[in-house]
C-alpha cells in the first residue's frame, strides 16, 4: 500500500500546473486554490508514508519502493522507480511541510485579496493601487501580482520537481526532478522578467547550474556505464561498492572516486558552493517565497540530499577513523572552505534577502563538510533542521519586506529600498509576530543553544569533526559558525531592534494571517525538530528523549554508524561561537545608525571577494569575445555565409546556364516552336491538295487504289 | 461449250473502266452519276458470272447483285436529291464548280 502512495505523492502539483496553465489562469482563486489544494494532497501523502515509516521495525532494511519496467536495454530491461528509505522519509517530511507554508504564504505575499494596480504591467512588481475610502479620502494600498496565476503554476511545477527527486530510486528520474527544478528555477528567478536585474539573474542561475550538471550527467554516464543500471539499490550493494571502489580509473582516482567527484561537481552548481555560487545571492530577484523554496528548503537542499545519498558511493572502501580519501577530501575542503567564505561576505550585506543567501550558502557547506568527513547522519540532520529556520528567515525577511512596502505606501516615499536593512530598525513593535518567528529563525540559524533545532544539527557537526580528528575542519566551521550568529544578531539588530531609522519603517505593518501562519508553522519546526536528535550522552538533556534521528536516518547505510563519543571541546566551542557571535552582534550594531558608521563595509566583503568582476572577466568577457569575433564574425558571416553565399551563387550559375543553353534554344525553339513551325509549313502546303474538286479526289483514290493493288499484287498477293 | 467465264470478266472490266472513265472526265454531275452505274454493274456482271461458273448451287451471288440494285437505287436516289439541291442553291450542275469545301 505505501509502497504505492509513494508513486502519487510527486502527481499533485503537476496537475495542478496543468490545470492552472491550461484552463484557470484567469482566475486567480481556483487558481492558488488548485495549487494549495495540490499541495496539501501531497503533504497529506507525504506524512501517510512518514508515518506508516515510523511504525517499520529497522525501517533502513525494509524500505518502501516499487519499480518499473521501463526501458528494454537488449535483455534486460531499465527500471524505474521510487522508493522511501529513512532518509527520504526525513527530506519528503521538511520537503512537504516546507512546500505547503510557501504555497499559503504565497497568497499573501502576492497581495491576494487587493485591487488591482493602477499601473501595473506584467513581469514587474505590482506599484499599488489608489482608493478611496467613505470619507474620501485617497490611500495607497497594495495591489494584486499581475500574474498571479503563473506563479502557482510555477512553484507547483517546482514542487513536483523536488517531490520527483526524493522519491526516485534511482539516479535518472532523479536527475530528471533535478532539471524541472533548475527550469522552475530560471521561470521563478525571472519571474519579473521585466526587470533586466531579473533577467540576468535568471540566466546566471541557469548558466551556472548547468556546468554542475553537465558534469553530474557525466558521473551518471560513467556509473551506469560502469554497473548497469542506475538504482541506489543495486549501486549500493557490497560487492558493487567494492568493485567500483578497487577499478583504477583516471587520475589515481578510483572508478567510485571518480563518479562521486563528478556527482558532487552537480551538487556544487546547485547547492551554490564555491566556485559555482554566484547565482545564489543573484537569485534573491525573485519574489521572496520564490526564495524561500528554492534557494533554501528544497532546491538547494536537493543538492545536498543527492551527495548525502550517493554518500555509499563516494565512501565506498572508507570506514569511520581512517584518513579521508580524496573524494572525501575535496568535499570536507570546499563544503569546509565555502561555509567560512560565505559568512564573511554576509557579515557586510546590507539587502536583508543578500544576508540569507550568503548564509544559506555557508549552511550549505556546513552540511557539505560534515559529509565530506564522513559524519553521515550529522549532514542529514543539519539538511532537515536548516530547510525549516531557513524557509521561516526568508518568510519573515519577505513579511519585512512587505511590511516596508506598506510603510511605503503610506508615506509614498518611494526612494527608499524595502530590502536594506539600514533603512529599517524597529520593526519589533510594528510587526511582532514577524518579529518573534524572525528571532527564533536566527537564533536557529546561529546554533541557540538548547533550545533551537539548528543548535543541536550543528553540535552534531562540531562533535563529528572534533571526535573524528578533523580539527582544519572544526577550526574552520567553529569561526564560520561564529560569523554565521554574528551576522544574525547583526541582522535581527539593524532590522528589528533600536528606533527606526527612516519614516517608511515608522509606518511599516504586520502582514496578514495566511503570511504570519506559515512563520507560525515554521517556528515550531524550527524550534522542535532539534529534540529528535539531542545525543544521548549529552550531560543532563541526554536519554531524556532517545536519539531517534541518528537511528533512524543512520539505519539508510549497510552498517548504521556509531554515534561520536561525547567530549566537552565540541559543545564548548559551539556554546561559545553560538553565543559570542550572538553577543557581539548585538554590541557593534545595536546604535550603528547608518552604513557609514559599521566597520565592516569592507570593499573586499562587500564585492563579496570580487568573483562577479573575476568570472566576468574570465568567462562572460572572453565568451562574449569568442561568440561575437569567432562565432558570429568569422564562423557565421564568414564561412557559414560564405559557403552560403557560393551555393547561390552557383546555383545561379546553374540556373543561367540551364536557361540560357538548354531551355531557350533546345526546349523552347528547336521542340517548341520547331514543331509548330513544320506542323504549319506542312499544313500550308498539304492544303494545296485539298482543292474541293470532287473528281481530284476520285483521281487521287483510283491513282492510290491502283499503286496498292499493283504493291500488293507484287509484294504480297504474287507470291 | 459456251461462252467462257472470261468474256463475262473481260466485259465488266471494260464497262467498268467506261463507267470510270465517264466518273473522272465528265463535268456534269449527273453524267458521273451514271458512270458510277456503269461501275457498278460492271460489279454486277462480275458477280453473277462468278456465281454461275463457280457456285451455282448457292444463291450468294445473285443475293449480293440485287443487295447492289438496291444501294443502286438508293444512291440514285440520294444523288439526284443532293444535285437538284445544289442547282438550286448554286444554279449549277458542274463538279468542278461546286467547291465550297475547298479550303
Amino acid at each position: 500500500m505505501e509502497n504505492y502512495i509513494i508513486w502519487l505523492l510527486p502527481l499533485p502539483p503537476l496537475l495542478s500546473f496543468f490545470l492552472i496553465i491550461l484552463f484557470t489562469n484567469k482566475n486567480k482563486k481556483i487558481s492558488h486554490s488548485i495549487a494549495i489544494g495540490a499541495a496539501g494532497l501531497s503533504w497529506l501523502g507525504s506524512m501517510a508514508v512518514f508515518i506508516c515509516a515510523l511504525g517499520v521495525k529497522e525501517f533502513g532494511k525494509h524500505v518502501y519502493g516499487s519499480a518499473i519496467n521501463w526501458l528494454p536495454t537488449g535483455t534486460t530491461w531499465f527500471k524505474i522507480g521510487v522508493m522511501i528509505d529513512p532518509l527520504s522519509a526525513a527530506v519528503v517530511f521538511f520537503v512537504a511541510w516546507t512546500v505547503l507554508a510557501i504555497f499559503i504564504y504565497s497568497v499573501g505575499y502576492h497581495n491576494f485579496g487587493q485591487p488591482k494596480g493602477d499601473h501595473d504591467i506584467a513581469g514587474l512588481p505590482p506599484h499599488g493601487a489608489t482608493i478611496t475610502d467613505q470619507h474620501g479620502h485617497q490611500h495607497t494600498v497594495p495591489s494584486i501580482e499581475p500574474m498571479y496565476s503563473r506563479f502557482f503554476a510555477f512553484i507547483s511545477l517546482f514542487a513536483f520537481g523536488m517531490y520527483t527527486l526524493v522519491v526516485s530510486d534511482n539516479l535518472l528520474t532523479l536527475f530528471v526532478g533535478w532539471e524541472i527544478m533548475g527550469l522552475c528555477s530560471y521561470l521563478l528567478i525571472g519571474f519579473w522578467f521585466g526587470k533586466p536585474s531579473a533577467r540576468n539573474a535568471a540566466v546566471k542561475a541557469f548558466m551556472t547550474t548547468r556546468i554542475g550538471d553537465v558534469f553530474m550527467l557525466l558521473g551518471i554516464a560513467f556509473i551506469y556505464s560502469f554497473t548497469g543500471s542506475l538504482s541506489f539499490r543495486d549501486i549500493f550493494k557490497p560487492g558493487m561498492l567494492q568493485a567500483l571502489a578497487s577499478t583504477p580509473a583516471f587520475f589515481g582516482l578510483s572508478a567510485a572516486g571518480i563518479i562521486g567527484l563528478l556527482l558532487f561537481i552537480g551538487t556544487v552548481g546547485k547547492s551554490a558552493q564555491w566556485p559555482l555560487h554566484v547565482w545564489l545571492p543573484d537569485a534573491m530577484e525573485g519574489p521572496t517565497p520564490v526564495s524561500a523554496m528554492i534557494h533554501a528548503a528544497t532546491m538547494v537542499s536537493a543538492g545536498v540530499y543527492m551527495v548525502i545519498r550517493m554518500f555509499p558511493l563516494i565512501s565506498a572502501g572508507w570506514t569511520v577513523g581512517m584518513p579521508l580519501n580524496t573524494t572525501m577530501g575535496v568535499i570536507a575542503f570546499i563544503g569546509a572552505f565555502t561555509a567560512l567564505f560565505a559568512a564573511t561576505i554576509a557579515v557586510a550585506q546590507n539587502d536583508i534577502k543578500r544576508v540569507l543567501a550568503y548564509s544559506t550558502i555557508s549552511q550549505l557547506g556546513f552540511m557539505i563538510a560534515a559529509l565530506g568527513i564522513g559524519a553521515y547522519v550529522a549532514a542529514a540532520f543539519h539538511l532537515v533542521t536548516h530547510a525549516f529556520f531557513k524557509a521561516l528567515l526568508f518568510l519573515g525577511s519577505g513579511s519585512v519586506i512587505h511590511g516596508m512596502e506598506h510603510g511605503e505606501m503610506h508615506t509614498g516615499d518611494h526612494s527608499v529600498d524595502p530590502q536594506d536593512m539600514f533603512n529599517m530598525g524597529g520593526l519589533r513593535r510594528r510587526m511582532p509576530i514577524t518579529f518573534w518567528t524572525f528571532l527564533i529563525g536566527g537564533f536557529a540559524l546561529s546554533g541557540f543553544p538548547i533550545l533551537t533545532a539548528g543548535f543541536w544539527s550543528k553540535d552534531e557537526i562540531f562533535a563529528e569533526a572534533f571526535g573524528n580528528g578533523h580539527m582544519v575542519v572544526f577550526i574552520v566551521l567553529a569561526v564560520a559558525a561564529f560569523l554565521t550568529a554574528f551576522y544574525t544578531m547583526r541582522q535581527i539588530t539593524l532590522t528589528f531592534f533600536g528606533k527606526p531609522r527612516t519614516e517608511v519603517a515608522e509606518h511599516a505593518s504586520e502582514s496578514k494571517w495566511t503570511m504570519t501562519l506559515p512563520l507560525i508553522v515554521l517556528a515550531v519546526f524550527a524550534v522542535g525538530c532539534g529534540w529528535v536528535g539531542i545525543p544521548e550522552k549529552f550531560p543532563v538533556l541526554g536519554g531524556i528523549l532517545p536519539n531517534w534521528f541518528h537511528e533512524f536516518v543512520g539505519s539508510t547505510l549497510a552498517e548504521v554508524p556509531k554515534a561520536v563519543t561525547f567530549s566537552w571541546t565540541p559543545l564548548l566551542t559551539s556554546l561559545c561561537v553560538a553565543l559570542g557571535g550572538l553577543f557581539c552582534g548585538w554590541l557593534a550594531y545595536r546604535k550603528v545608525q547608518s552604513p557609514v558608521e559599521d566597520k565592516l563595509q569592507i570593499p573586499l566583503l562587500k564585492n563579496k571577494y570580487y568573483f562577479d568582476e573575476l568570472y566576468n572577466f574570465l568567462f562572460v568577457k572572453p565568451a562574449g569575445w569568442f561568440s561575437e569575433k569567432f562565432a558570429y564574425l568569422f564562423m557565421d558571416r564568414t564561412v557559414i555565409d560564405g559557403i552560403l553565399h557560393s551555393v547561390a551563387r552557383f546555383s545561379l550559375f546553374l540556373g543561367g546556364f540551364f536557361r540560357n543553353k538548354i531551355d531557350k534554344p533546345v526546349i523552347n525553339e528547336f521542340i517548341g516552336d520547331g514543331t509548330g513551325n513544320v506542323v504549319k509549313a506542312s499544313g500550308s502546303r498539304l492544303r494545296k491538295i485539298q482543292a474541293g474538286r470532287i473528281q481530284y479526289y476520285m483521281v487521287a483514290s483510283v491513282a492510290f487504289l491502283v499503286i496498292f493493288a499493283l504493291l500488293y499484287y507484287y509484294l504480297i498477293g504474287g507470291m | 461449250m459456251s461462252i467462257p467465264l472470261s468474256w463475262y470478266l473481260i466485259l465488266a472490266a471494260t464497262l467498268f473502266c467506261i463507267g470510270l472513265f465517264g466518273v473522272l472526265s465528265r463535268r456534269n454531275a449527273i453524267a458521273i452519276l451514271l458512270g458510277i452505274e456503269l461501275m457498278l454493274n460492271a460489279v454486277n456482271i462480275n458477280l453473277v458470272a462468278f456465281w454461275r461458273y463457280r457456285d451455282p448451287a448457292q444463291m450468294a451471288g445473285q443475293v449480293f447483285a440485287v443487295i447492289v440494285f438496291a444501294v443502286a437505287a438508293a444512291e440514285v436516289a440520294v444523288g439526284l436529291a443532293l444535285i437538284i439541291s445544289v442547282y438550286r442553291r448554286s444554279n449549277t450542275i458542274v463538279a468542278d464548280d461546286i467547291d465550297l469545301m475547298k479550303w
